[in-house]
């Protein structure tokens, strides 16, 4: 029963690890849930759930679960004692795993963990699976199987089917667009400077000065460090992008999130960059700004970053005219203002969410390599988009 | 094997705070696990009051750390004063030899320290710089850290219960949220309002009291307000109200002090809009939705 809770919340989507469990059954072996079922529905939500978001998901569990208890909850000590030892969960082996599924007789666990060792046979990285701080069952972080990424929304799947199917994608560098590792990849995204009003004490130079000074005290002060990195993002929406949505938005999600710019802008666009770009997705005249207004307000020290398939027909990208938006008359074909933007700005890259083997095989994306370096959406290559855009020049 | 009651600090709310039933559980279960209580909730819902009280229900005294966008881990732990031992080695004052006399604890430092037990607040953690989480686990959960100018190590004689409050202004990091006891402090309904203004103004007229929650509660529901009016400014409305002798008829049809509810100038004006389009403000709870008719 209580492990269909745990699995149950996790089959919502919340993201309910060991480490909350254990904090739960600790309470539980306190008695602090008094054997009342209101009480111990306080207590399991204050532990397991940490954010308000779930409270919802979690309620419905509970429902589903709890349906018919009343009153006096008992659970043996025996049980409890098992659920307490940690050992019995990450350790993996095959007699745990047997012990492990007899004890709960719960199919979806056996189930669940079948895929578990599944994976952990066949992930090259095995490390990021099942944790990297040895097999020791107190150790923070990974050891416990908080790696999979329930991600159960849809209803008539099975959530060990959708962990599984995501593994992959959540833990692979080369191809992963997790939320969280874009805002690393991102971090780098600084050139720290001191620049502003002279406020933090620089200790150094002050025990210096004050030597020179024959200790009589001088003391030195030095703006703070910040960082001086202004961001303007151009998106390709609509078309041929649609497929991207999710990795897209997780990116601007990243950006909006990453607090250390000096100044972020982002604009939209469809395929191709002409007189104007918008300022929301929908691209009405309404949100319309001129390109050339762009140029004049952000100085080259704007980092650009253009993120689109460039996939689109030649026409679109080479003549006057081009843009398939019918009311988008400009006379400037598409590559020129391509080229426009790259020599504005000192530094620009191109992200592009398409597999690398297909940027050859598009034309209109084989022209658009030629104006801006092309990096692949992923982790990994926004990395290497980063690089570009802060790093030492080659 | 279950120590119901061998000695633990029992949270009960305090006369000056009404604590709802599940928030008393949470608060007892990291009393308990000795593990940071997180909560959340809008602002005005009495976050940063519930330490307080936490501490007077449990008779330990307080420390507070609120935390500013500058604000780092490390400040939390001590500060080491350079400048005053430069200032001190120049002009001879203290004990220049001693580094100890230049370090400085702060909050969570001093919580560490005391001999008896004590409430540590980490206000509003939400405001500081992504990482200031990450950099407080270990601190947090072995309650001990080594001061590197002299190689001390500070170990928390009695571990501290940590309340720490957050404002959704930023997400918290998976691994700071793992080790926390959560809990979200929901608008308080009619009822425990009813309770809530009790504690601020005992002896409110039945009647004034009825309006003034309609009021509230209705102005509460418009979606077009950019801010809500929380609890605590309904206290500080009525405090006016009482101030200046309004009576329940005066507040049936008009909502006077709109400024002691609304803080954004649009919104008062569009209350002003509504008022002069000739709305009619409701006076029963049966003009307000299906949630306050039960």
């Amino acid at each position: 029963m209580f492990l269909d809770l745990f699995y149950g919340l996790r089959d919502e989507g919340v993201p309910v690890a060991l480490q909350e469990w254990m904090t739960l059954l600790e309470a539980l072996r306190q008695g602090l849930h008094g054997s009342s079922l209101l009480r111990f529905y306080h207590l399991a939500r204050a532990c397991l759930v940490k954010s308000e978001t779930y409270y919802d998901a979690f309620d419905r569990v509970f429902a589903r679960i709890f349906r018919g208890v009343e009153g006096a909850l008992d659970i043996t000590d025996d049980v409890l004692e098992w659920l307490r030892d940690p050992k019995n969960f990450p350790a993996l082996s095959p007699e745990e795993l047997a012990k492990l599924a007899r004890l709960s007789g719960d199919e979806l666990m056996q189930r669940f963990l079948e895929t578990l060792a599944k994976q952990t046979e066949r992930h090259d990285g095995g490390d990021r699976w099942v944790g990297t701080g040895g097999r020791s069952p107190y150790g923070h972080g990974g050891q416990h199987p908080t790696g999979i990424r329930v991600g159960g929304r849809g209803g008539g799947r099975s959530a060990m089917k959708v962990a599984g199917e995501r593994r992959f994608r959540d833990y692979r560098t080369d191809v992963a667009l997790d939320g969280r590792q874009m805002r690393v990849a991102l971090r780098r995204l600084r050139q720290l400077t001191r620049t502003g009003t002279m406020s933090e004490l620089d200790l150094d130079e002050t025990i210096d000065e004050t030597c020179r000074n024959a200790g009589e005290i001088e003391l030195v002060f030095r703006p703070p460090r910040r960082n001086d990195v202004r961001l303007l993002l151009l998106m390709d929406v609509g078309g041929t992008m649609d497929p991207y949505f999710e990795p897209v938005s997780q990116l601007l999600t990243a950006l909006h999130e990453e607090r250390g710019l000096r100044e972020f802008q982002s604009y939209y666009f469809h395929n191709c960059v002409y007189d104007h770009v918008y300022s929301r997705a929908r691209l009405t005249r309404a949100d319309a700004v001129p390109t050339g207004d762009l140029l004049r307000r952000l100085d080259e020290r704007w980092k650009l970053a253009i993120v689109g398939d460039a996939a689109m027909h030649p026409s679109e990208l080479l003549e006057a005219h081009g843009g398939i938006n019918p009311h988008n008359t400009s006379p400037t074909p598409g590559v020129a203002w391509l080229h426009r933007l790259a020599s504005h700005f000192a530094r620009a890259v191109w992200i592009n969410p398409d597999e690398r083997e297909l940027w050859d095989q598009t034309y209109t994306a084989r022209l658009v390599r030629r104006v801006f370096p092309m990096f692949h959406l992923s982790v990994d290559g926004l990395g290497e988009a980063v690089q570009a855009l802060v790093g030492a020049r080659v | 094997m279950r120590n119901e009651s061998n000695g633990f600090h029992r949270f009960h709310g305090t006369a000056g705070y009404i604590a709802s039933g599940p928030l008393v559980d949470a608060v007892n279960c990291a009393v308990a696990l000795e593990r940071p209580l997180l909560i959340k909730g809008e602002p005005g819902t009495g976050k940063t009051l519930l330490a307080m009280h936490v501490a007077e229900g449990l008779g330990m005294p307080m420390l507070s750390w609120h935390i500013k966008s500058t604000s780092k881990a490390a400040d939390g732990l001590y500060v080491y004063d350079t400048v005053q031992r430069l200032n001190d080695s120049r002009f001879g004052g203290g004990n220049v030899s001693d580094i100890r006399h230049y370090i400085k604890l702060g909050p969570l430092g001093r919580s560490f320290a005391a001999d008896e037990r004590h409430v540590l607040l980490i206000d509003e953690i939400d405001k500081a710089d992504l990482e200031f989480p990450n950099d407080l686990l270990r601190e947090l959960d072995e309650m001990s850290f080594t001061v590197v100018e002299t190689g001390e190590e500070m170990i928390a004689r009695e571990r501290p219960v940590v309340v720490i409050t957050s404002n959704n202004e930023k997400e918290l990091p998976d691994a700071f949220l793992r080790r926390c006891i959560f809990h979200f402090i929901e608008f308080p309904d009619a009822a425990l309002m009813r309770q809530i203004v009790a504690v601020h103004h005992p002896n409110l007229d039945a009647t004034l009291l009825d309006q003034v929650l309609i009021k509230f509660y209705w102005l509460r529901e418009q979606s077009e307000l950019r801010k809500k009016p929380s609890t605590s400014e309904l206290i500080d409305w009525i405090s006016a109200l009482l101030c200046a002798g309004i009576t329940p008829d005066q507040i049936e049809s008009h909502i006077p002090f709109i400024g002691a509810l609304l803080k954004k100038e649009q919104d008062a004006d569009a209350l002003q809009r509504f008022h002069a389009k000739g709305g009619h403000y409701p006076s029963r709870w049966s003009d307000l939705g299906p949630r306050y008719n039960q």
